[in-house]
């Protein structure tokens, strides 16, 4: 069981309803894998840096989680297939990234809980 | 010849070397250093494009060692936080007046 974390960012024109669908079949995809899910985040609409597929916005996704490495591939490939998702991105975590994660997430937190 | 700062000062003789002592100017120049040794940071984040900001000129391109003082180590490490922001359409790849 390794440590990851992957970011992803859906499209902008779907609606709220579709968003959680998509969010939660990912997620169910991963669980069905035996991964432990640590975290999820989400980051709402933001502004891309640059336009992707002529979109210049996009809905951001965080999700933290122990799985096996040999899910991942299989994980990623269901993004690919995935005409909502414009980009993804899954890192693994070593023991610096993951005490950093600690930290934010402790933060994050407290924001909301504010 | 005897000449004094004050005739110096004047203007007068000018063929005659200005300075004796050397002048009181701090030559001494700050010593560079690494910004995440110093602070003990182990892990520089991709997601969070607002402090990577400082480590890239305004179009984007990312800063030389030799300007942040950054040791090698972290050097690695910033560029490869900035080209996965990068990815993830946080930062741009090309931009003007980013700052």
């Amino acid at each position: 069981m390794n440590h990851y974390e992957t970011v992803f960012i859906l499209n902008p024109v779907l609606s709220d309803d579709q968003i959680k669908e998509a969010v939660k079949k990912f997620e169910d995809y991963l669980l069905s894998k035996g991964a432990e899910m640590i975290w999820k985040e989400d980051w709402g609409l933001k502004k891309l840096a640059y336009a992707i597929d002529k979109k210049k916005s996009g809905f951001y996704h965080l999700f933290e989680y122990k799985v096996s490495g040999e899910i991942v591939a299989p994980f990623e490939l269901e993004f690919r297939r995935d005409d909502s998702i414009l980009r993804y991105l899954t890192v693994r975590l070593d023991k610096h990234a993951a005490a950093w994660a600690d930290v934010r997430r402790e933060r994050v937190k407290s924001k909301k809980a504010k | 010849m005897a000449s004094t700062i004050e005739q110096q000062a004047k203007g007068g003789n000018k063929a005659e070397v200005r300075y004796l002592t050397p002048l009181d100017i701090e030559t001494k120049e700050i010593k560079k250093y690494c910004r995440f040794k110093k602070k003990g940071i182990k892990y520089i984040d991709y997601k969070d494009a607002d402090f990577l900001l400082y480590l890239v000129n305004e179009q984007g391109k990312i800063l030389p060692r030799r300007l942040t003082g950054t040791s090698l180590k972290y050097q690695r490490k910033v560029a490869q936080a900035i080209k996965r922001a990068r990815h993830l359409a946080l930062m741009p790849y090309v931009a003007d007046m980013l700052k």
